[in-house]
């Protein structure tokens, strides 16, 4: 009787030690923008396999700078990593860089006029303008012959944008920069710009505020706060030349017409992309890590972690009103993540 | 005091004849003084100097992870007003100009009420007022500077929008100060934001001031015949370099303010004669972009803006000091 309970406590004693001892904790700092969904991935993750992984929303500069000077084991970013920063990662770890598109957002133009309702009608160029304070009035000839029929009241354009370096901003200056040759000489793209005119508001709320209260403003925030607060956005003119509302299926469906065009490294910008249903608006954040990463036991429990949210993961992605990878990304992403080596060895 | 000093000094000596002939090392170093004051003051001496390189090793930090900027603009960091993270090309004059302008002209406001409700409440409320609205004032100033901001957004800017800004624009239509779209953001918004966030810290620092002038010399006054006017006139007179400190606290805390600020100025980098226009401040440009600030250069010139923000807050402050220090000599020169 003793020697069953004895045998017993050693047995349990003898799992918990194990597993205690398989217990890798990762870390990762980064965008803002993903917080959301990896703080419900992270949790679920954890009751699923123990792994523990902390991340710190640092905002995604800060986090490529702690991936690179090895600090996480990974960063997240809304901007893919520039050549120098590509050239300073590979210098600093000795590796390459790998992004992973992790998961999408689409960005909403809304606007305050409770003349004119939902759904104004927009093209690139014209929002271009907009926001280079060429045109002023909402009822400029260019905006009323995209809208007929619609009653565009005579006021002022008020722009609004956000104040702070924002993935948002990237994905929308760099759509701006494609559609428009002015935006692309005379701005950019950054996650922060020098913007011609407007009033720059801190954070999507801060942005929504602005257009909520004043009547005439027009703004860009993520698609996730536009549904949850029901505001009016606009119908963006896509590349096919359709008229295309923001929504889960048009934002995946503008990955999936670049995925024909992807790049090897996956550092994919898909504003304005192809594709009859895609929203032009639309932009991919990626999780980055090291090509080769020293201790076996972190890149492991990464790399499974890392093909786990790229598939099983994005079924939580509508809920909290992101966008879900499409199927081809996926497979994109999983031949990607299997590339992932420790002290070049393959990792199971 | 040397009555005392002569004690002390006698009773170690005393104490020490018994114990130890010939003078110790230590005994040598203190003199004649004793071995805890002697550690007290070095270990008093230690802390004040640690403040002091503190202030140094912040400022030099500042400066080496600045170099590149430093290096690459010069004195065109300050002068020029172009702020193009995507060019590149840092200029801060429109974040100075508009730092010193909110602050100042918050000041402007908050410094003639606030030291009007000190003096009310420490020279004219009766006393059943007084402490429920000294109590009400030092609540304001303990409020999240987030609040503000928050109460900005909703209550202080469509009232600007809809009321004031319209009114203003009528009332004056050719003052450059009132030109441009009214839409309650702007500059006007957060220098009446930064006015009342200011005006409970130097009201209740000055009334603490107010009340510590001795009550003898109010009497005396009164002695003589003056009105309650001129007591309090010398009442002020005598409370100048402290007063003097409350109104610089309260500029520190308006240079420094970041939340409310940024919630309401509209955070565009233009320098505008215009109070309805946007505007941007030091501390606000900071908390913006420091998180996404990717290349090396455009940190390098946050660092910077953040050591120009240091070094004008040192400069006011010793500009503070001076102005206290001339209206004491004058008092001692000239007294009321």
């Amino acid at each position: 009787m003793k020697l069953k309970y004895i045998l017993f406590a050693f047995f349990t004693a003898g799992i918990l030690s194990v597993s205690s001892f398989a217990q890798v904790k990762l870390t990762g700092a980064g965008s803002t923008f993903d917080y959301p969904i990896f703080s419900k991935w992270f949790d679920t993750y954890n009751k699923m396999t123990g792994v523990q992984i902390n991340y710190a929303s640092i905002g995604s500069g800060g986090g490529i700078q702690q991936v690179t000077a090895s600090t996480v084991d990974f960063g997240a970013s809304d901007a893919p990593l520039t050549e120098d920063q590509m050239k300073t990662f590979q210098e600093k770890r000795g590796t390459e860089v790998i992004h992973i598109p992790i998961i999408m957002g689409g960005v909403a133009i809304t606007y305050n006029l409770p003349s004119v309702g939902q759904g104004i009608k927009l093209d690139g160029e014209t929002l271009a303008d907009i926001y280079l304070g060429e045109i002023t009035k909402w009822n400029d000839p260019r905006l009323a012959k995209l809208n007929p029929g619609k009653n565009l009241p005579n006021k002022s354009i008020l722009v609004a944008h956000r104040s702070e370096g924002s993935g948002t901003t990237f994905i929308f200056t760099s759509y701006l920069t494609k559609v428009s040759s002015a935006w692309a000489k005379k701005v950019g793209v950054s996650t922060s710009v020098n913007w011609p005119v407007g009033l720059g508001a801190k954070g999507t709320e801060g942005v929504a505020g602005i257009i909520a209260q004043t009547q005439g403003a027009i703004g860009y925030i993520e698609l996730a706060y536009a549904v949850q607060n029901k505001l009016p956005y606009a119908i963006m003119k896509n590349k096919d030349g359709n008229y295309i509302n923001v929504n889960f299926n048009t934002v995946s469906a503008a990955a999936a017409g670049a995925v024909k065009n992807m790049p090897k490294d996956l550092r994919a910008v898909i504003t304005n992309a192809d594709g009859k249903n895609a929203y032009p608006i639309s932009g991919f954040s990626w999780i980055v890590v090291p090509k080769d990463i020293k201790d076996y036991s972190h890149a492991q429990t990464l790399v499974k972690f890392l093909r786990w949210a790229v598939t099983k993961g994005q079924g939580d992605a509508e809920s909290l009103y992101y966008a879900p990878l499409p199927a081809q990304v996926q497979k994109l992403d999983l031949a990607k993540i299997n590339s992932i080596t420790s002290n070049g060895k393959k990792i199971n | 005091m040397n009555e005392t000093s002569d004690l002390i000094k006698a009773y170690l000596g005393k104490k020490d004849k018994g114990k130890n002939d010939s003078p110790s090392f230590i005994k040598k170093i203190l003199g004649n003084g004793n071995i805890g004051d002697f550690i007290f003051e070095r270990l008093t001496l230690l802390f004040a100097l640690l403040v002091f390189l503190l202030v140094l090793f912040m400022g030099w930090q500042m400066y080496s992870n600045s170099l590149l900027s430093i290096k690459k603009f010069g004195f065109h960091f300050l002068a020029n007003s172009t702020w193009d993270p995507v060019s590149e090309t840092f200029g801060a004059l429109p974040i100075i100009f508009g730092t010193v302008v909110s602050s100042f002209l918050g000041l402007l406001i908050a410094v003639p009420l606030g030291i009007s409700v000190a003096v009310f409440l420490s020279e004219v409320s009766p006393n059943w007022l007084e402490k429920p609205l000294s109590f009400l004032t030092e609540l304001l100033a303990g409020i999240p500077s987030v609040i503000y901001g928050l109460w900005g957004i909703f209550v202080l800017v469509p009232w600007l929008r809809d009321i004031v800004e319209p009114f203003l624009q009528n009332e004056f239509p050719n003052s450059p100060l009132f030109q441009g779209a009214t839409y309650g953001f702007g500059m006007l918004a957060a220098v009446i934001i930064l006015a009342i966030m200011v005006l409970p810290i130097i009201s209740s620092i000055s009334r603490d001031i107010l009340k510590s002038v001795p009550d003898s010399q109010r009497e005396a006054a009164y002695a003589l015949g003056a009105t309650k006017w001129e007591v309090t006139k010398i009442v002020l007179g005598n409370a100048k370099s402290g007063l003097l400190g409350a109104i610089m606290l309260g500029l520190g805390r308006a240079i420094g303010e970041t939340m409310a600020v940024t919630m309401v100025i509209g955070n565009s980098p233009k320098i505008s004669s215009s109070l309805f226009d946007p505007g941007y401040t030091m501390a606000s440009v900071l908390a913006n972009e420091f998180t996404e600030a990717t290349s090396d250069l455009y940190i390098n010139a946050l660092i910077e803006l953040a050591l120009v923000l240091f070094i004008i807050t040192i400069i006011i402050n010793i500009l503070a000091r001076l102005l206290v220090w001339s209206t004491e000599r004058k008092w001692k020169l000239n007294p009321i």
